[in-house]
């Protein structure tokens, strides 16, 4: 018998021995999430039950971070849905605006993901969770309905696709460029249906903060989730989030994964997703000239402490370029605290640059920072499909904290690296 | 059940952004996400779909988000069926989950082009195309996702207190 680690999770919430890739599963979950835009779909879904309570109502986690704080009526209304949901349910994990925060850092920082834990989310970057060792996955409504009916969704057995890691990302590289470089090189479907598993001796090497962004972006290859081991890194942020002990699986030596992929984290270079795929990359010494319009430092997959920082460090002591909006927002409330004590948020308007409460916003093109026709960001987001950000017509650049902090210096897509040398 | 309708044929990748763009989902009512199915890769779409039309499309068919929202306004707008090579895996839960019929063919998608005439009979797996007559067989549903489409979705099957 031998299991990938996502294999072994899967098996033990369905009380299984062993289970195989392509079989199907019902399974017991920690945790069921949904947002403002899924979770009133969900709500409707789930009254067919007739039920008056929710299988558990500290394990279902209710976040208004998309369209809010409310950006017109109608967003208004759903997220008033789903407070009056979360009322007459007693759900505790609701979070209001005020304590609200981007989903996949808010979940994480709350303490409510620990290791080994299975869970799902009407929100396809649910996948983010597996930095800490669980198995999380994004869903639609009808199975978040039905899982805070009974606790439980069906599965299909992932296969697995291994990265090991090499070397030490290089200073201006991120968790960021290395997985846009990984979407790059297996493509958009590349892992559909696949769990990506990291490990090697690499991952030592990343932080908690890359490593929630490499397994935010493992959807962008089409995968059912991304997964790290549990390691010290690991082990220490969950000791400072989450009150219960963490429960360690790690893939069998013997596991079998259809592919494998030796990456060396030194040969890495910041990487730049063109429009309109996220496969679509080129290094920062490939890009060559693009004009921007606006810059998005934000999302769920780069709006934690760490992002701010290397923004801050970019942008300290310079303006940014007179035809860039830059637009920044923290992910989570405690975020934008910290980047306030630390004086982050000064550095970043003595810039130039705004910063807004947390936010999804622009990243779903929803609202705080639309693009018109023929316009071009550079986003610290996660995809970049047409209309994404706002107009048909307008075009989104993906790249990491570093390279964004830079373009929105020089107004063209630029290389940190060189920033530097000034 | 059987499926006939014309087809719309699109390519790889057709993700759920352009599916039902981000902008109108402050709503989550079915007729209304239906009016901008399909509008930021075919503008004709919503004009010309009539009910029981096929959608035809290369692989990764509805990549991105995990929202609800596109499979239910490819249904509302009156498609009867969806034939890829292959789907991002949250639309194929989405769509088996709403009762909306998906298969998956890439043999089948070489052979039809947009404007065809297709037929599709579900306890077969038959897809015809009645505009050059050729025919193709797709790969059947496993026996626990065929028992929940006849029983008319996810939430139904629950509720008969299957596991
Ligand atoms: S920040 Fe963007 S990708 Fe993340 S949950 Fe919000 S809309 Fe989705």
């Amino acid at each position: 018998m031998s299991m990938t680690m996502s294999q072994k999770i899967l098996a033990a919430h369905a009380n299984l021995d062993e289970v195989r890739p392509g079989q199907l599963i019902m399974a017991d979950l920690d945790l069921v999430l949904g947002n403002d835009i899924t979770a009133p779909v969900a709500i409707r879904e789930f009254a067919k039950f007739g039920m008056d309570k929710v299988f558990d109502k500290t394990k279902v986690v209710l976040v208004p971070d998309h369209f809010t704080p409310n950006k017109d009526i109608k967003a208004a209304e759903q997220c008033k849905c789903m407070r009056e949901f979360a009322y007459d349910h007693e759900i505790e994990n609701y979070f209001e605006i005020g304590q609200m925060g981007i989903e996949h850092a808010l979940l994480p920082e709350q303490g409510l993901v620990g290791a080994g834990d299975l869970i799902i989310g009407a929100d396809s970057h649910t996948c983010t969770y597996g930095a800490l060792g669980a198995f999380s996955t994004g869903v639609g409504s009808t199975d978040m309905a039905a899982a805070m009916a009974t606790g439980k969704a069906w599965f299909k057995v992932p296969s697995a696709m291994r990265f090991n890691l090499t070397g030490k990302l290089g200073r201006w590289v991120s968790g960021k460029d290395l997985i846009l470089h990984i979407i790059g090189m297996v493509g958009v479907d590349g892992a559909l249906y696949k769990s990506m598993e990291f490990t090697g001796p690499g991952v030592a090497t990343l932080t908690i903060d890359d490593r929630f962004t490499i397994c935010n972006m493992a959807i962008e290859a089409g995968a059912k989730n991304g997964i790290f081991p549990v390691d010290a890194v690991a082990k220490e942020y969950l000791a400072a989030h989450c009150k219960r002990v963490p429960v360690v699986y790690a893939a069998d030596a013997d596991a079998v994964y259809e592919e494998h992929f030796e990456i060396d984290l030194g040969s890495i270079r910041p990487t730049v997703s063109f429009p309109h795929l996220p496969d679509n990359t080129r290094t920062i010494d490939e890009v060559g000239e693009v004009k921007i319009d606006q810059v998005v430092i934000g999302s769920c997959t780069n709006g934690r402490i760490s992002d701010l920082r290397v923004a801050a460090s970019i942008l300290k002591g310079r303006k940014v370029a007179r035809h860039v909006r830059t637009i920044i927002l923290p992910a989570t409330q405690t975020i934008y605290l910290q980047a306030m004590e630390e004086g982050l948020l000064r550095i970043f308007v003595e810039s130039g640059a705004v910063v807004s409460t947390p936010t999804c916003g622009p990243c779903l093109g929803g609202h705080m920072g639309i693009l018109a026709k023929d316009e071009r960001a550079v986003a610290t987001t996660n995809r970049n499909f047409v209309g994404r950000m706002g107009h048909v017509q307008s075009e989104v650049y993906l790249a990491s904290p570093a390279v964004a902090a830079a373009s929105a210096l020089t107004g063209y897509i630029s290389n940190p690296e060189k920033l530097e040398e000034k | 059940m059987n499926a006939h309708g014309k087809a719309y044929r699109y390519g790889d990748n057709v993700d759920t952004d352009v599916i039902i763009p981000a902008r109108y989902l402050n709503t989550s009512v079915a007729s209304e996400l239906a009016a901008h199915c399909m509008e930021d890769i075919d503008g004709d779409f919503i004009k010309t779909v009539k009910a029981g039309d096929i959608i035809v499309a290369d692989k990764n068919f509805g990549c991105g988000s995990s929202r609800e929202h596109a499979p239910l306004a490819i249904k509302t707008a009156g498609i009867s069926c969806v034939i890829a090579s292959s789907y991002a895996r949250i639309f194929y839960r989405n769509s088996i989950n709403i009762g909306l019929a998906i298969l998956e063919c890439p043999e089948a998608v070489q052979g039809i082009r947009a404007g065809d005439e297709v037929k599709v009979d579900f306890s077969t797996g038959t897809i015809t195309n009645a505009t050059t007559g050729k025919s193709w067989s797709a790969e059947p549903f496993p026996p626990f996702i065929q028992e929940m489409i006849a029983a008319d979705g996810l939430i139904n099957y629950l509720r008969k207190g299957a596991k």
